[in-house]
């Protein structure tokens, strides 16, 4: 009777690593950050050993004994820190002994039905924004200002509105860009904006790679190799479709 | 002057406004900015003063780190929270997007030179971080000793 019941409550606790580790992956997080909070809530209900394998398109976990090993499958990767942090603090919690098993099980699934997003109208509004500060960063002249404000505005509101009907993150990209190229081009042809390069290179930003480029080379350093490649083929992907969509406007 | 005030603001513009793309949690936004600042800052001072942007980009990344290390200790937060909006700026996007032109130009001996040098700024980014970790962690062991130390000389 007694092994039944621990059997159950490992497999309860793998569940809520799996679950943990799959909402941080999926938001974002580092590859040793996954599998170092995997490691620390097992070890906060007493199971001592952990081995786990995080890669970004699955993740597969081994506790002490002689329970089976699971693997989950992560299917979309976006960027939603809000959530990475919100399973930071469940598992300080836990590690703190607040939450049963059960509790941070419940927790965790809250977490991941709960919609966290900023409002669209914000999401494109900040792409604007940030569109329109690279381009003085980047040494632009002030009244391209506004220009690179609409595409970038626009080029974002293209992204979001094609992921919305497609899985294919790669065409939404093509598509964000090829629709910044576009613009850019028809008002410098207008003569409401001066230089199409600084123009497209800071609305082009918000689509940039950066957070996969840098955690790819990250990865590599400390020995994650598989996440480190894959994240390295991501990155290049997403740059491709971006640098293609914005050449076809050149061709 | 008026320069270098354009470039602060508007590096925490576009770090905040990352922070919003990447969904960082509401009260976090403006430490995101901030580190975005001060990582930008770095750079285009170095880079301005005539420093390969290499190691500039090296610098900033690092600046960026150490800060965001102190900010998620401060704030218990998962310290990506803080770093990537900050690293963003740095990120050679501006070089990447001329490679590409010139590929799609035909122009590709004009392309390898600077997807090269995208490259390796990617990877002075990456070593940044890196080291601002390793110097955290050794400078964080050292306040545990000592205050270990003190803890076992006061009993």
């Amino acid at each position: 009777m007694t092994k039944e019941m621990t059997e159950r409550e490992t497999e309860k606790i793998l569940e809520v690593c799996l679950l943990a580790g799959r909402i941080m992956m999926e938001g974002g997080a580092e590859t040793y950050r996954v599998e170092d909070t995997m490691t620390r809530i097992a070890a906060s209900y007493g199971i001592k050993e952990t081995h786990s394998f995080v890669t970004p398109t699955g993740i597969i976990v081994s506790l002490q004994g002689d329970n089976p090993t699971r693997l989950v499958r992560i299917n979309s990767r976006t960027t939603d820190l809000e959530k990475v942090a919100q399973v930071n603090q469940i598992s300080r919690k836990i590690a703190a002994g607040e939450l049963s098993v059960q509790e941070a099980h419940q927790s965790l699934i809250q977490l991941e039905e709960s919609h966290l997003l900023f409002p669209i109208s914000y999401q494109i509004l900040a792409a604007a924004l940030v569109s329109g500060s690279f381009l003085i960063m980047f040494k632009g002249v002030w009244t391209d200002f506004l220009p690179a404000m609409i595409a970038g505005g626009l080029g974002y509101s293209g992204l979001l509105l094609i992921q919305h009907y497609t899985r294919v993150k790669f065409f939404a990209e093509f598509f964000a860009s090829l629709i910044i190229g576009l613009v850019a081009l028809a008002m410098v042809t207008i003569g409401f904006g001066m230089e199409l390069d600084k123009i497209i290179i800071g609305s082009v930003m918000p689509l940039v790679p950066g957070l996969l480029i840098t955690n790819a080379v990250r990865d590599l350093m400390v020995g994650h190799f598989v996440s480190g490649l894959s994240k390295g083929a991501e990155a290049l992907f997403t740059a491709f479709a971006i640098g293609a969509g914005v050449a076809v406007v050149f061709l | 002057m008026l320069y270098l005030l354009s470039q602060l603001g508007f590096s925490f513009i576009a770090a905040a406004g990352f922070g919003v793309l990447f969904n960082a949690p509401r009260r976090a936004l403006i430490h995101c900015g901030t580190v975005g600042m001060i990582g930008w800052i770095f750079y285009i001072i170095l880079a301005d003063a005539g420093v390969d942007p290499v190691v500039a980009s090296f610098v900033g990344s690092f600046m960026v780190a150490l800060v965001g290390h102190i900010m998620a200790k401060r704030f218990r937060m998962p310290m990506i929270i803080f770093s990537v909006a900050g690293i963003i700026p740095l990120v050679p996007g501006g070089l990447a997007y001329n490679t590409m032109r010139q590929i799609a130009e035909n122009d590709y001996l004009a392309a390898i030179p600077l997807a090269a040098k995208a490259f390796m700024i990617s990877g002075a980014i990456a070593m940044g971080l890196v080291f601002a970790e390793v110097i955290m962690q050794v400078v964080m062991n050292i306040i545990k000793r000592a205050s270990n130390n003190v803890k076992r000389e006061v009993s």
